[in-house]
């Protein structure tokens, strides 16, 4: 790349009325006339709205005209129009890098709509700053990859299951490891799944064999992934199979571990056999184990607490599905549940609790600083809605326990280098609006391993996260941003400071160099490496100290 | 939402609606009927000049008449797309009178009285329903007074009242103190005329009026006791037996931002089962009481009355004290039901898909995201109640689905 010197440097300035929105506010002319007096600035043009085909046009045009090698834009937000403007610099035969652009409406004309003279010195300001900072940009370039179209699921529970399926049915090779000797996940401990109302065999049977004949997928059973190395697009991840270590490539990895439901140790004589967990009470219910005719199920055990907060979403339903089928199968047997809230949301669930009752469930209130006592006979209780305590003669203890996180999600999560929550689960990349996506780019979740989720939920998550991962995988090649860090190998004392800020994990420790190394696929710029870097070695392009300083300077100059 | 409206594959047809529609898996035909805006919606670029001079004010349907827009509008500023629309019911020029206001002030040249409707033909493989639901009409509960006790109000509303771009900015007024402060402006002049026209009684009822707003807009500047009543039209077997799943959440979420607001304020939750089954959503729950002192009761509201100050009063069966007791609120917000939208019947029939008994699109527990008609699918609240981290996951599920169809069938691919 040719260096430029201060000299050579060639500014153009366009200022947008946007309508009235700016020049309603501001004294344009006057911003015209100041902008022309800056150092470098050759071009000056006021538009009516340079985002307008016309204003994209004039940029373009004058770019090899004015024979500029800057372009700055006065206008409204970046949010919305920085990727515009910096498309019209690149058809204009500029490094879309060298623009800059000064927020002068919702920064400056909508702020102080009142204040025309104060508001237009304003706006001088910031177009002087970002006149400066374009004198100071760098040529930056997109690097173009190459990836691998290969998929990588960790995980053959239903979640799992359901993901591998939909990527192989859009053409994508799936590898699907599961830890167990076969795919099923926890369904394969359940006697019968409602609404539904089919024994949960059939269903994992049913995907299996699709996945079993669909010539894409690769079944990996009785396999843990040991390794995963590379980012998105490009992993390579070893699968360990009977002593066998294989490694395969692929482009996307989607966690699907799953959970585990919690052991109640301790909790109402907890013995396995009278007093069993929610999950026991499916496996004994399978084997047509179950002689009980006074049956008590309690909720929340172990969950809700203080130390256990979360509500593990699906033991309601549980408990008055298990309620349902003893009651249809025998009428007379007494089944008592006793709980806080019935968390029976939506559709399906509530219209499932209706039917319990229907069927002469009995539902009694606790409240959980006067849980309910088991002495081996009964179960006793201060009742909420009667307010008096009541005794019920149980000859079964069902305890609802909450799901809690495989084993080896800490491990997994190390791995991969996604977070997990304080409760194991892994951490979305945002809570709401990217709920199947990790922070970093590549790596997905969905299912038990997320939260607990019902088998629909489960089912459609692993659709989902076969969609977002589809959004890697079909693409022919991908780019990186110009804008990202870089660390100096040269200053860096490896002192981890920016790994440990970097919420994308794409800072590398190079442990045979003691140094820290950022990887340009994963950065998005975020520039928190180069703020905590003690030694000034990260650095954000686009966005270096010379380019902040200059900014800087002509704020303080006024 | 500005990722879709500037993603080069995605193509936005809004204020559009499909009116035919036939084929099968893999080639459905659509025609869509566009609505006319009145602007050349690729001239606009939104820079609100033409609302501005617009002569013409309407009640604004997007803040539930709090407020006023005009003639010529936009719902909220970051719509996409990002157009401008002329409300051909309230324009005078469209209505055959004379104006031509924002006509005259628009320099992108948008504005056109003479559009037309216009048609658009799609060839697809595989369609989404993803229409999802109305908010469940609360006066159809009388007991509740919606609709009567000016302030019992509906989540929503509270949801725009809450919102720093809302009809307030923000600031929790009531509705007696948001008309009550429109009112204050009118009534001077009012009274003048009144005293011009020598009406003494009707001047002396308007001087009273005036004494009673201001005392009104004084005293309940901001509103500061709050009820939240769940399960309003939901687990009513008059209504809708289901539980409709958010509301819950959302109440407490407007509890909290309230009190976040203004320190003073006091909110009660009457609740059946607080159903806060989402990840973080019973630790938010838990916080909610002890960071912002919320008060969750359990117990069915019977019916809200009004006291002369315009306060509703709250009767509700304590469950957990197993009395009845009335309590005083400035204002009630009603959690109201997700109901099926109404326009679902008709897009369930151009599209040959079945509803359930509850008027949601139709799916199955194995199949979550499929309709009974092979390469339609649907998300959302469209086929029931779903929060949004479910709704979002959903969305991308429906797209996975129609994926496989678009890469299988429509396109053959290599093995």
């Amino acid at each position: 790349m040719k260096k430029l010197v201060q000299d050579d440097i060639r500014t153009g300035v366009f200022i947008c009325d946007c309508g009235s929105n700016i020049a309603g506010y501001l004294e344009m002319k006057e911003l015209v006339e100041f902008a022309k007096t800056l150092p470098n600035v050759v071009f000056v043009q006021e538009n009516l709205y340079t985002c307008s085909e016309g204003g994209i046009n004039e940029i373009k045009l004058a770019i090899p005209r004015e024979n500029l090698n800057r372009v700055v834009v006065a206008s409204c937000t970046p949010r919305t129009h920085e990727p515009l403007f910096m498309s019209a610099c690149e058809e204009g035969g500029l490094n879309p890098y060298l623009f800059e652009m000064a927020n002068i409406r919702d920064q400056c004309s909508w702020v102080h709509m009142r204040e025309r003279e104060a508001g237009t010195q304003r706006a001088k300001v910031q177009i002087a700053m970002a006149v400066a900072k374009a004198a100071k940009l760098r040529e930056l370039n997109r690097i173009q990859l190459s990836l691998s179209h290969r998929a990588l699921v960790i995980g053959g529970g239903v979640a799992g299951m359901s993901a591998a399926l939909a990527l192989a049915n859009m053409g994508y090779e799936v590898d699907l490891v599961e830890k167990r000797d076969r795919l099923g996940g926890i369904l394969n401990e359940l006697n019968m799944i409602l609404p539904s109302n089919e024994p949960p065999d059939k269903l994992v049977n049913n995907l299996a064999a699709r996945l079993h004949d669909n010539p894409k997928v690769t079944i990996h059973t009785g396999a843990v992934v040991t390794k995963t190395e590379g980012y998105v697009g490009n992993y390579v991840a070893t699968i360990r199979q009977n002593e066998n270590e294989n490694k395969i490539k692929c482009g996307a990895v989607i966690v699907a571990i799953g959970a585990q439901p919690l052991k109640p140790e301790g909790l109402y004589n907890y013995d396995g056999k009278k007093v069993i967990t929610h999950i026991e009470l499916e496996s004994k219910l399978k084997q047509g184990d179950v002689q009980a005719k006074n049956i008590s199920i309690i909720q929340c055990v172990g969950s809700r607490s203080k130390e256990r907060t979360y509500c593990s979403r699906i033991c309601c339903m549980t408990a008055v599905k298990n309620a349902i089928l003893f009651k249809e199968a025998s009428p007379d047997t007494k089944i008592t549940i006793f709980y806080r809230d019935m968390q029976m949301y939506g559709v399906e669930n509530e219209q499932l609790f209706r039917k319990s009752k229907r069927l002469g469930v009995r539902y009694v209130t606790y409240d959980p600083d006067r849980p309910p006592r088991f002495d081996g006979e009964s179960v006793s209780v201060h009742h909420l809605r009667m307010g008096r305590d009541i005794i019920v003669p149980t000859d079964l203890l069902v305890l609802s326990t909450p799901l809690v996180a495989q084993d080896d999600a800490s491990e997994i999560s190390t791995m991969l280098k996604v977070p997990i929550n304080e409760n194991g689960f892994f951490l979305e990349g945002h809570v709401k609006l990217k709920p199947l996506d990790f922070a970093t780019d590549g790596v997905y979740l969905c299912g038990n391993a997320r939260f607990p989720s019902t088998i629909r939920e489960a089912i459609s998550q692993g659709l989902g996260v076969a969609s977002r991962a589809a959004g890697v995988l079909s693409k022919e090649a991908l780019f990186t941003s110009g804008i990202v860090a870089d660390i100096n190998p040269e200053t860096c004392c490896g002192c981890l400071g920016c790994v440990a800020v970097c919420p994308y994990g794409a800072i590398n420790f190079i442990e045979n160099r003691g140094i820290c190394q950022v990887n340009k696929v994963l950065c998005k710029g975020c520039g928190g490496c180069a703020a905590t870097c003690p030694s000034g070695s990260a650095r954000l392009d686009g966005f270096s100290n010379q380019q902040i300083y200059a900014q800087i300077e002509q704020a303080m100059a006024v | 939402m500005l990722d879709v409206g500037r993603h080069p594959k995605i193509n936005v047809l809004a204020y559009s609606e499909v009116v035919d529609f036939n084929g099968e898996i893999g080639n459905f035909n659509v025609k869509v009927r566009q609505k006319p805006r009145y602007i050349d919606a690729s001239r606009c670029t939104a820079c609100g000049a033409c609302a501005e001079k617009c002569p013409t004010k309407v009640p604004n349907e997007f803040n539930f008449g709090f407020d006023d827009r005009k003639a010529i509008y936009k719902d909220y500023a970051q719509g996409i797309p990002s157009v401008f629309t002329i409300d051909p019911d309230h324009c005078k020029v469209i209505l055959g009178g004379k104006c031509g206001v924002c006509q005259k002030v628009c320099q992108a040249k948008a504005v056109d009285y003479e559009q037309k409707e216009s048609f658009v033909d799609l060839n697809v493989a595989s369609v989404i329903v993803a229409t999802g639901y109305e908010l469940f009409d609360a006066t159809q509960i009388p007991e509740y007074g919606y609709g009567k006790i000016p302030n019992v109000i509906s989540s929503l509303e509270m949801e725009r009242l809450l919102s720093a771009g809302g009809p307030t900015r923000g600031h929790l007024s009531r509705p007696t103190v948001i008309r009550g402060e429109k009112r204050l402006k009118e009534l001077p002049k009012l009274i003048k005329k009144a005293e011009k026209d020598q009406k003494e009684d009707q001047k002396q009822l308007l001087e009273q009026e005036m004494k009673l707003t201001e005392e009104q807009v004084h005293k309940y500047h901001t509103a500061k006791k709050l009820a939240f009543i769940q399960c309003v039209g939901s687990r009513d077997f008059r209504f809708h037996k289901y539980c409709s799943n958010y509301c819950c959440m959302h109440s407490i979420k407007e509890a909290i931002i309230a009190r976040e607001h203004e320190r003073e304020t006091e909110s009660c939750i009457f609740y059946m089962d607080l159903r806060t089954v989402g990840k973080g959503f019973e630790e938010y729950k838990v916080r909610g009481a002890e960071v912002s002192g919320l008060k969750y009761i359990r117990g069915r509201v019977a019916e809200i009355l009004q006291d002369e100050e315009m306060n509703p009063v709250v009767y509700y069966e304590d469950t957990e004290k197993r009395q009845v007791v009335g309590m005083t609120f400035d204002m009630v917000i009603l959690a109201n039901a997700c109901s099926p939208s109404k326009g679902i019947r008709n897009i369930s029939e151009l599209l040959g898909v079945e509803l359930d008994e509850n008027q949601f699109v139709k799916t199955s527990p194995n199949n979550p995201l499929d309709t009974n008609v092979p390469g339609i699918f649907s998300c959302g609240c469209a086929q029931g109640p779903l929060d949004i981290p479910e709704s979002v996951a959903q969305a991308s599920s429906a797209a996975a689905r129609a994926a496989e169809v678009v890469m299988t069938e429509g396109l053959p691919i290599a093995v």
